[in-house]
């Protein structure tokens, strides 16, 4: 019994919780490819960057409020900042609308034209990213560590294995979660979000019903700012900030997107965290967890681990194909077909 | 018509006259390193443009491609570590065999079986044994391989071979793998064979980063054989010195120069036998049927002609020649380092010389990728001198200035972003387009 | 609420070089309901668009309740009171019912609650399902959301695109009179119509097109009863 418990808490402490993160971040990320694609009808390459720069401005607003000697501990101070991200990130992408996009959606470009300008942009951004903040790892979560630590947890339950809550994981599903049911009121509630809808599901059909084009797209540009800015700025509070990861995230988050179902808000919650889980139990050594519940000498030699955690890609990848082999349109059937 | 016709020329003299200043402002060595990298980048960038150009497929894996072109260079040309195969190279191969058998084993049985649980459940089981049974097999064998000499070999190494040999090689390996991509991905929407081809080619480079007992991981393989011969060759024959002193040049730098040469004469060829298949390609009916079916596809498909096959075809030729510039890439260096391939660098940067130079025309692509090569090396001294100017009136010990000036690499990614924007929104058929 | 007279005159256009209509006339009166009917390939669809300004015209003029209206982009004219339904993609499929006929509302800043009270009153089995997503229903339920979004904008003049293709015969008798009901609270009705006996019989007017050119204008029940339009179009 004893071992059970020990083993669910190995699992808890290495899988479940971290992949609960993990699976909120890209949750936040897949919603904001899912939303430019329902509403600008084409992938965004740039969005790894925009979360980048998002996090960026967070980060230098954190050292200017640290500096200011404001704080709000136990909480991080980027928490504080996230607004001022945000806000950033938001007139960067409304101004590379009127700059960029804009011509594209005028002439009725075909789409895979905008993924190319996506590109172009993704190219600036990165830059912009690295001349801003450089290309230094950085950690900047100045928050309490931990809600539960090992020792506390141990000396509570009286069990062999410890369990440990970081802040900063807990930090991340609290606000995923407020920024996701936010969203959802938005959508589902209000008169603009509807619209977006609409405009989404029938865009010749909106323009005869008197929705401004030109405002669904500014509105969705905003929130699309906001969701990567948060999710940025709460996946580095959870690792590190390294612009080069960010890049790197664009796979896992098109992955859930894609299997979620492009353009499905919902399917992209769900590609988040089935990608999540997916990614964190498939490299987890789960040696230690078996240790507890099988005899020594039934115990596998080796980590008892499916694959090494450098192959993570491959796990939204194999993810990606499964799905695109099977139900292409993924899902939840997105507007893409 | 005689305007269209001279643009090509007029336009290849002034990319020509680029790298002469850059010859005679800075040296003759930087000039000829990017006339070298500039005549394998033309080479991808006439593969890429066979796929997005010819067929209209978005390809974002070119880095994948080009790190198998160097897989390919270490295969071939390193001389095999007889230690390492005997610690385990046998038995590394057949875990590998292993796992390919069970994977054919699955889609047999998913051939064989009628659709059902029983089929989804022999299926899995099939390939979780079989994964786990290769896994047995082949992790003890790689990790004894790569228990051997750690510091100095630790890998299998190569079949000693000719480097030259690794070039088509690595067109074939990389051809190799664009077909599997394609079987999966080819005739779904164009964004969901971007990022396929994305996850793809990150896979890949995982692959190099990490099986060290193939590639020695980040610990890179260094010292590969050259088809050309050695500055320190050269420079201890002393009919090569004489001569020399003859043309009145330092013996080191014409070493140099002359191995540099030497590379360019080689892929100058390459470049001449693939644009000129190219060309006959493009405007063969093969060429004018591809580019029908990408003009329009449903019309092309109710005239009876098979598009995905087609696809197929075209995006597997273009993989190849990715994979053989990625092969003259790594002989060029000498050596394969797999932490170098960076996406934004090896498969976004083509993108650019594709567009820039003009979607659908070879000459394009191969003025595309000299011109924006030039660019790629010369933006950094341009961007730090433009900074340099742009602070002049800012104190030395200033913070500003000093982040400024140790930013200007970045001015690099700004720059081609910024111009494949400007070529996108002013001249989107490039500057030479497709006829 | 009050109809207004529509009038297309004498109106010549088409979408590249070639004209489509021919000083091709349609009127449609406050209360009435006017049809617009024809062969395949005749214009009646071309006709409908141009007086809804999806068509640039090369002559001939627009009005709504007297004003000019044919420099308006279709978004001012709905603006104006007038609504279009298109034969095809007219629902949000994804949004629910209600939300579809909210949409239909959106350029209205007052209450819209009565406004729906009326359209399920028109189309009871719409409040039944006023929550299920719009692409669910049934394809005689969907042209009712369709014709329900287009009331939402309290327009002064309906415009419906063969509101029957492809609908059951059953159904089609149905949608006439619910157009019928709604001409009677005093809209304007222009209807382009496949069935041409079944729509002349509910019309007030009756436009025959042939090839872009007006060939017969009457009564619904006049056109009827003329034996050359019987042979040509009716099928004897």
């Amino acid at each position: 019994m004893e071992g059970t418990l020990n083993a669910l808490v190995v699992l808890a402490n290495y899988v479940v919780i971290p992949a609960t993160a993990y699976g909120a971040q890209l949750a936040l990320g897949a919603l904001g490819v899912t939303l430019v694609f329902g509403i600008l009808r084409f992938s965004n390459f740039a969005h790894g960057d925009s979360m980048a720069f998002g996090a960026a401005v967070t980060i230098l607003t954190v050292w200017a409020l640290q500096a200011a000697g404001v704080s709000i501990y136990p909480l991080p101070t980027a928490l504080l900042a996230l607004p001022v991200g945000i806000a950033a990130t938001a007139v960067l992408m409304i101004l590379t609308d009127r700059a960029v996009y804009r011509f594209y959606r005028r002439q009725k470009a075909n789409p895979i034209i905008l993924v190319i300008v996506s590109i172009g942009v993704m190219f600036i951004m990165n830059g912009l990213v690295r001349f801003v903040i450089g290309t230094e790892d950085i950690r900047f979560d100045d928050g309490a560590r931990f809600i539960v630590d090992v020792r506390g947890f141990k000396a509570a339950t009286g069990l062999a294995e410890g369990l440990a809550i970081r802040s900063a994981q807990v930090t991340t599903l609290v606000t995923a979660v407020a920024f996701v049911a936010a969203l959802f009121w938005f959508l589902n509630r209000t008169r603009t979000g509807k619209s977006m809808r609409a405009f989404s599901d029938n865009e010749d059909l909106a323009l005869l019903s008197g929705i401004d084009p030109e405002r669904v797209v500014a509105v969705t540009w905003i929130i699309t700012a906001a969701l990567a800015t948060t999710a940025g700025v709460l996946y580095g509070l959870d690792k590190s900030f390294w612009p080069t990861t960010y890049f790197q995230l664009l796979l896992p988050i098109f992955a859930a997107a894609v299997v979620g179902g492009l353009g499905s808000p919902l399917g992209a919650i769900a590609g988040g965290f089935l990608v999540a889980f997916s990614e964190v139990a498939v490299t987890y050594a789960f040696r230690r967890a078996a240790g507890h519940v099988m005899p020594e000498a039934w115990m596998p030699e080796g980590l008892v681990q499916l694959l090494s955690t450098d192959y993570k890609f491959a796990v939204s990848f194999m993810i990606l194909v499964v799905v695109l082999l099977f139900r292409p349109t993924g899902l939840f059937r997105g507007t893409a077909s | 018509m005689s305007r269209v016709r001279l643009r090509t020329p007029v336009l290849f003299l002034l990319v020509a006259a680029l790298i002469v200043v850059t010859g005679l402002a800075q040296s003759w060595n930087v000039a000829l390193t990017i006339v070298n990298m500039g005549l394998v980048s033309a080479i991808v960038a006439l593969g890429l443009n066979m796929q997005w150009g010819y067929a209209g497929l978005f390809n974002i894996g070119v880095m994948g491609f080009l790190a198998l072109g160097g897989l390919a260079v270490v295969l071939v040309a390193v001389p095999p570590v007889a230690e390492a195969w005997a610690a385990g190279g046998p038995r590394t191969l057949a875990g590998l065999a292993l796992a390919v058998a069970a994977l054919a084993g699955a889609i047999l049985l998913r051939r064989r079986m009628r659709p059902g649980v029983a089929r989804g459940l022999a299926t899995a089981a099939v390939i979780v044994l079989g994964y786990v049974l290769a896994r047995a097999v082949f992790v003890p064998a790689s990790e004894a391989i790569e228990r051997v000499n750690p510091a100095g070999t630790g890998f299998l190494g190569g079949l000693g071979l000719p480097v030259l040999v690794a070039w088509p090689l690595g067109g074939v390996i990389a051809a190799g793998a664009a077909w599997l991509i394609a079987r999966v991905a080819l005739g779904l929407r164009a964004d969901y064979l971007a990022i396929a081809t994305l996850g793809i080619a990150e896979i890949i480079v995982a692959i190099l980063k990490h099986e060290d007992w193939l590639t020695r991981g980040v610990k890179n393989v260094v010292g590969i054989p050259r088809p050309v011969p050695y500055e320190v060759d050269l420079l201890s024959d002393p009919a090569f010195v004489a001569r020399a002193h003859l043309w009145g040049t330092d013996p080191v730098t014409a070493a140099s120069i002359l191995v540099k040469l030497a590379y360019a004469a080689l892929f100058l060829v390459v470049l001449a036998i693939l644009l000129w298949m190219a060309e006959k390609a493009l405007n063969s009916p093969w060429g004018r049927m591809m580019r029908a079916i990408r003009d329009n596809e449903t019309a092309a498909e109710a005239m009876g002609k098979d598009v995905t096959r087609r696809h197929l075809q075209i995006f597997v030729l273009g993989a190849a020649v990715c994979g053989i510039a990625g092969a003259m890439m790594t002989t060029l260096d000498g050596q394969l380092t797999p932490g170098a391939y960076q996406p934004l660098r090896f498969t976004f940067l083509v993108w650019v010389m594709v567009v820039v130079g003009g979607s659908g025309s070879n000459w394009g692509a191969v003025l595309g990728g000299f011109l924006i090569w030039w660019l790629w090396v010369m933006v950094e001294p341009i961007g730090a001198w433009l900074l340099g100017v742009v602070t002049m009136p800012l104190p030395a010990s200033s913070a500003l200035k000093l982040h400024l000036l140790g930013s200007a690499q970045h001015m690099r990614l700004i720059t081609m972003g910024l111009i494949l924007l400007l070529v996108l929104r002013f001249a989107p058929r490039g500057l030479i387009p497709e006829r | 609420m009050a109809g207004a007279h529509l009038l297309g005159e004498a109106m010549t256009g088409g979408y590249g070089a070639t004209d489509i209509l021919h000083a091709c006339t349609i009127e449609a009166r406050p209360g009435e309901i006017a049809v617009i009917v024809g062969p395949n390939g005749a214009g009646k669809s071309t006709a409908m668009k141009a007086i809804f300004g999806m068509l640039r015209l090369r002559g001939g003029r627009v009005s709504l309740g007297g004003e000019d209206i044919t420099r308006l982009s279709p978004q001012d004219r709905v603006a104006r009171g007038m609504a279009f339904v298109p034969q095809t993609s007219n629902i949000f499929p994804a949004l629910s019912v209600e939300e579809n006929l909210e949409m239909g509302a959106f350029l209205r800043r007052d209450a819209i609650r009565a406004t729906m009270e009326q359209v399920f009153a028109l189309f009871p089995v719409l409040r039944d399902k006023r929550r299920q997503a719009a692409g669910e229903l049934s394809g005689g339920q969907r042209q009712q959301v369709a014709v329900g979004r287009a009331l939402m904008t309290r327009p002064r003049v309906l415009m419906l695109d063969e509101p029957t293709a492809g609908v059951s015969p059953i159904v089609m008798d149905e949608l006439f009179d619910r157009v019928i009901e709604i001409a009677r609270t005093g809209l304007t009705i222009l209807m382009v119509e496949q069935n041409a006996r079944q729509a002349l019989e509910i019309a007030h007017r009756g436009f025959v097109l042939v090839q872009g050119h007006n060939a017969y204008t009457d009564t619904g029940a006049a056109l009827l009863a003329n034996p050359e339009v019987r042979r040509s179009f009716l099928g004897g």
